[in-house]
């Protein structure tokens, strides 16, 4: 239907592209090209992730060698650190901000907003996305609420300290802890200007999936990455809004005396005037999208996984449509789960028995995606690159953790690991180290797309096994200190004596946790140095059939220099034979997506 | 100990950064040569390290499991307790079931179809039946475990007022707890933060007929063997009563009134003669004994014997004290409990002897 329309505007558009010149700021700063402002997602989410990391390293320290003096903790946090020893408040800052900025800044906005930016348009064969302007608005305002996020660790009453998930009276009060003063303020206005940049962002997505494809890209055709980035959208203009809702009712019952989440508090020494709102409401709204968000960090993922492995296997994936169905399922599902988080919120017990029925519905789909992974692998032809690894080793943590929540979406046993370092090691797991991987495998899958180079092979393996080892090594001895009793957010744990023999537990966490922190410069060197000296890339470097690979390696406006590919066949012929046992094209074991059926080919439902 | 770990860590780290420079020599010579794309010879490589890479991940399980799984919570001290218990290894029976078998089929086919060029992948795009099979499993063994979680849930929610429990405020503010028991006619005294006065902390309203008899302690002593019901009240931000050793937690929300009932079933002294507690003790006062080393040298005072009591934890953040926000529970034979409880004052004497 539209590519009739389609057509016209291409050329129009082909005359422009190649009369413009453009300006510095218009190329890299302000730019509206998809490829550009996909770099600068990601370049950006890095930083963030860098910060982020950085802080669970020092925290880590913390807990290993609970009130002893580094010097690094004096040069890093200053007045926060006095002689070098870590502060209560700052050790909560730490904890606040590093989920924050890990939960929407890296995992977010670095994975979905990279990814969904450069290969929306790339792999469903538009010339960038529906509107240009609306994604450089989108992407600034997500740098803005960066800068405002990071601006709050240099304030004199600290950053935001209630917890990533800032629950009220403790993020409402300034009585009640230090950085609930400019310091929250600061945390819900990034977070507000966040929101906003991912909704425009997320409609982009939507508008330009479901209005650009290509002629013969019909859904059904579409790599599940794009499935993926495609249904996250959608989750996150259905969610978000209502965290946007209980952040301005928050900041309402902070400034101007509203009483929402607040009722009946006495502290310091005198009542509140507040009366009526309710804590367990904030929660509701909170876990409305905070739910939902965990999906908003691992479907992408799922999606680059998807397509990595099928590619690095030489096997269609299988089941795709078992595949697009489970994406669908979780994204349902996501969104009648939050009550999990609550179960020992003080709601009503029926609700925890409504909500453990749909947590535990929500693992299907999720074991269907499992085994279709391996089946993948099963009978492939494994080209172990570094994506390909960091794919393997999503589907490994993502087993791993998802089946802990088994355990924790089970309201009974909830009772005793809720709040626990159990929960800790799961989530990590399951949604941290596994988007992570996803993103990693991305990375180095689409780096030659992205920068026209090849990252180094060899250092990807070292960043991969290092990783790998120090990941599990970090997060699978945590589930025993949890299920110990020990409760997560605490600054020490030698307060009372009855955790001291889980303290050497606690080093070993700490070690692994700096090498695999450590090993993750191994990357940035090799990110930052394949961008200017990395070896030059072919235009299909990992012999794939999705449409990217069809552009040269030359970034240019509009993607093709021609006219848009056309599209005959779904992602995934990959070692696809005729009768007699040969490949359908000969001596090559992948078809691209826009090349026509050939003769004697045995015709597929897709 | 410590001092060793951190230099064990500064060793690793010297080691990490001596192979990172040796591996940037590496990849500055094949950069020339490779095309940054695996052959072979890089695919069967990370093969083997697929597999060595399982064995390494096996191996940390069955050392977790093997010594960690010791650090798990002694036996329950609650009634309910057993039953979450029972549910819980059920759970990581299934779980670990499933964890071996997938995990290995992951490692083992990384290894076994690393890529050889000239090889064929097979072209397997679907089977329905297969993917109906791994959809009913799963929908099985999850139905069997919702059921028994829901069953024992509502068996630990609604609870039974026909047994008459025993009423008990546990009241929470930055960073203490505070019980107060509901007297002899078992019905807390009405109270908001209104009325909260002068040495009328927990703010009980002294007009009310009921408040009189209320008893508030600093400890919490419970008679075995008798339904407990909690209610739970805070007076500033959100705090979570988490009772690890009785598998029970709930809550504390200012603005409304929360509860979570049990029955204690195992007493102090019966937990500390326990051999899981005997030796948990004794080797925390091994280590106390280490720390107290370290102490006396500096010219500090040792670190007490360690004595095991059951305690009340705050688990969910609450300020910056919140890592030491906790009560000690006391569990004993009813007549100790009446006798104890004896020797507290109530409010209404309390407030009269104030005036």
């Amino acid at each position: 239907m539209s590519a009739v329309g389609h057509e016209i505007l291409d050329d129009a558009h082909d005359d422009h592209v190649h009369h413009h010149k453009q300006t510095f700021i218009e190329k890299y700063i302000f730019s509206t090209d998809h490829k550009m402002i996909s770099k600068q997602y990601l370049i950006t989410g890095l930083l963030m992730g860098v910060i982020g990391i950085l802080m669970s390293v020092l925290f880590r320290m913390q807990l290993a060698w609970p009130e002893q003096s580094f010097a690094m903790f004096e040069f890093l946090l200053g007045k926060w650190a006095p002689n070098g020893v870590m502060s209560p408040e700052v050790y909560l800052a730490l904890v606040t901000i590093h989920g924050t900025i890990m939960v929407f800044f890296v995992l977010t906005a670095g994975l979905s907003g990279t990814f969904s930016n450069l290969l929306i348009p790339l792999q469903i064969g538009a010339r960038d996305m529906a509107s240009g302007l609306l994604n450089m608005i989108s992407y600034w305002l997500f740098f803005i609420s960066c800068v405002i996020m990071l601006s709050s660790l240099f304030i004199e009453s600290g950053p935001a300290s209630a917890g990533w998930t800032i629950y009220p009276p403790l993020s409402a009060l300034p009585q009640a802890i230090g950085g609930s003063g400019l310091g929250m303020t600061l945390w819900l206005s990034s977070m507000a200007i966040f929101i906003a940049s991912s909704l425009i962002g997320s409609l982009n997505f939507i508008v330009t999936t479901i209005n650009l494809r290509t002629k013969g890209m019909s859904m059904t055709r579409l790599p599940l990455t794009i499935w993926a980035f495609f249904v996250t959208a959608i989750i996150g203009v259905v969610t978000f809004p209502v965290l946007l809702s209980a952040a301005l009712l928050l900041i309402m019952d902070r400034s101007f005396g509203t009483s929402f989440f607040l009722s009946d508090i006495f502290i310091q020494g005198e009542v509140l005037s507040h009366q009526g709102g309710s804590p367990v409401l904030f929660e509701h709204l909170f876990w409305f999208l905070g739910h939902p968000e965990v999906y908003i960090v691992i479907l992408p993922a799922m999606g680059i996984v998807s397509e990595i492995m099928a590619t690095n296997a030489r096997k269609p994936i299988f089941g795709y449509r078992a595949m697009i169905a489970s994406i669908l399922a979780i994204a349902f599902l996501s969104t009648i789960v939050w009550g999990h988080h609550m179960f020992v919120s003080g709601m009503n017990p029926f609700l925890g028995s409504v909500f453990t029925f749909t947590t535990l519905l929500i693992a299907i789909p999720s074991a269907v995606k499992a085994f279709n992974w391996l089946t993948t692998l099963w009978k492939g032809n494994l080209q172990m690159n570094p994506a390909m690894l960091f794919s393997i080793g999503f589907v490994s943590t993502f087993i791993t953790g998802g089946l802990t929540g088994i355990i924790l979406g089970d309201s009974t046993l909830d009772i005793n690991v809720h709040d626990t370092y159990f929960v800790i090691a799961h989530f990590h797991l399951v949604m941290g180290i596994s988007a992570l991987y996803g993103l990693l495998a991305g990375i180095y899958h689409w780096f030659p797309k992205m920068f026209g180079r090849m990252m180094n092979k060899n250092l990807g393996f070292v960043h991969f096994w290092v990783t790998a080892i120090g990941a599990y090594g970090v997060f699978f001895p945590m589930h025993f200190i949890g299920m110990a009793g020990l409760p997560r957010r605490y600054y020490t744990n030698t307060a009372f004596p009855y955790f001291d023999d889980l303290a050497n537990v606690n080093v070993i966490i700490t070690v692994f946790a700096l090498i695999t922190a450590g090993i993750q410069l191994v990357f940035l060197y090799n990110f930052f140095h394949s961008i200017f000296f990395g070896k030059k890339a072919v235009q299909n470097p990992w012999r794939a059939n999705s449409l990217e690979w069809t552009t040269p390696v030359e970034h240019l406006h509009g993607n093709w220099p021609g006219e848009i590919p056309s599209v005959y066949r779904w992602p995934y012929d990959y070692s696809k034979t005729n009768e007699d046992g040969e490949y359908v094209i000969k001596g090559q074991d992948f078809i691209p997506q826009n090349v026509p059926l050939q003769e004697n080919e045995e015709v597929m439902s897709h | 100990m410590t001092v060793f770990l951190v230099i064990i860590v500064i060793a690793l780290l010297a080691v990490t950064g001596w192979q990172m420079s040796k591996i940037f020599q590496l990849s500055r010579d094949s950069s020339a040569t490779s095309s940054q794309i695996a052959n072979d010879k890089d695919n069967k490589t990370q093969g083997i390290l697929m597999l060595a890479f399982a064995v390494f991940f096996y191996l940390l399980m069955i050392f977790c499991f093997w010594y960690y799984s010791k650090l798990y919570l002694p036996e329950a001290a609650s009634e309910h307790g057993s039953k979450i218990d029972t549910l819980l290894f059920i759970s990581i029976g299934v779980i670990m079931f499933v964890q071996v078998i997938t995990q290995a089929l992951l490692f083992w086919f990384s290894y076994k179809y690393k890529g050889v060029e000239g090889t064929k992948a097979l072209f397997y795009a679907d089977n329905d039946k297969l993917e109906f099979i791994w959809t009913i499993i799963p929908v099985i063994v999850l139905s069997g475990l919702i059921i028994y979680g829901l069953f024992t849930w509502s068996d630990i929610m609604n609870i039974n007022e026909d047994e008459d429990p025993m009423v008990v405020e546990i009241y929470a503010r930055q960073f203490s707890w505070t019980s107060r028991y509901a007297g002899a006619d078992n019905t807390l005294g009405s109270a908001n933060v209104r009325f909260i006065d002068g040495i009328n902390q927990l703010g009980l309203d002294e007009s009310d007929p009921y408040a009189g008899d209320d008893i508030i302690t600093t400890e919490l002593h419970l008679p075995v063997g008798k339904p407990v019901l909690f209610k739970f009240r805070s007076q500033d931000v959100l705090h979570s009563a988490f009772f690890p050793h009785f598998r029970a937690q709930m809550n504390v929300v200012p603005g409304m009134i929360t509860q979570f009932g049990f029955t204690p079933s195992i007493t102090t002294e019966e937990m500390r003669a326990s051999d899981y507690m005997i030796d948990k003790v004794k080797t925390i006062n091994a280590l106390r004994e280490e720390n107290s080393k370290e102490l006396i040298a500096k010219g500090e005072v040792a670190l007490d014997p360690y004595e095991f009591d059951y305690f009340l934890l705050c688990n969910k953040i609450c300020g910056q004290a919140h890592y030491n926000m906790q009560m000690k529970i006391i569990v004993e034979s009813e007549e100790d409990y009446k006798a104890w409880l004896e020797g507290q004052q109530t409010f209404g004497k309390t407030m009269a002897a104030q005036k």
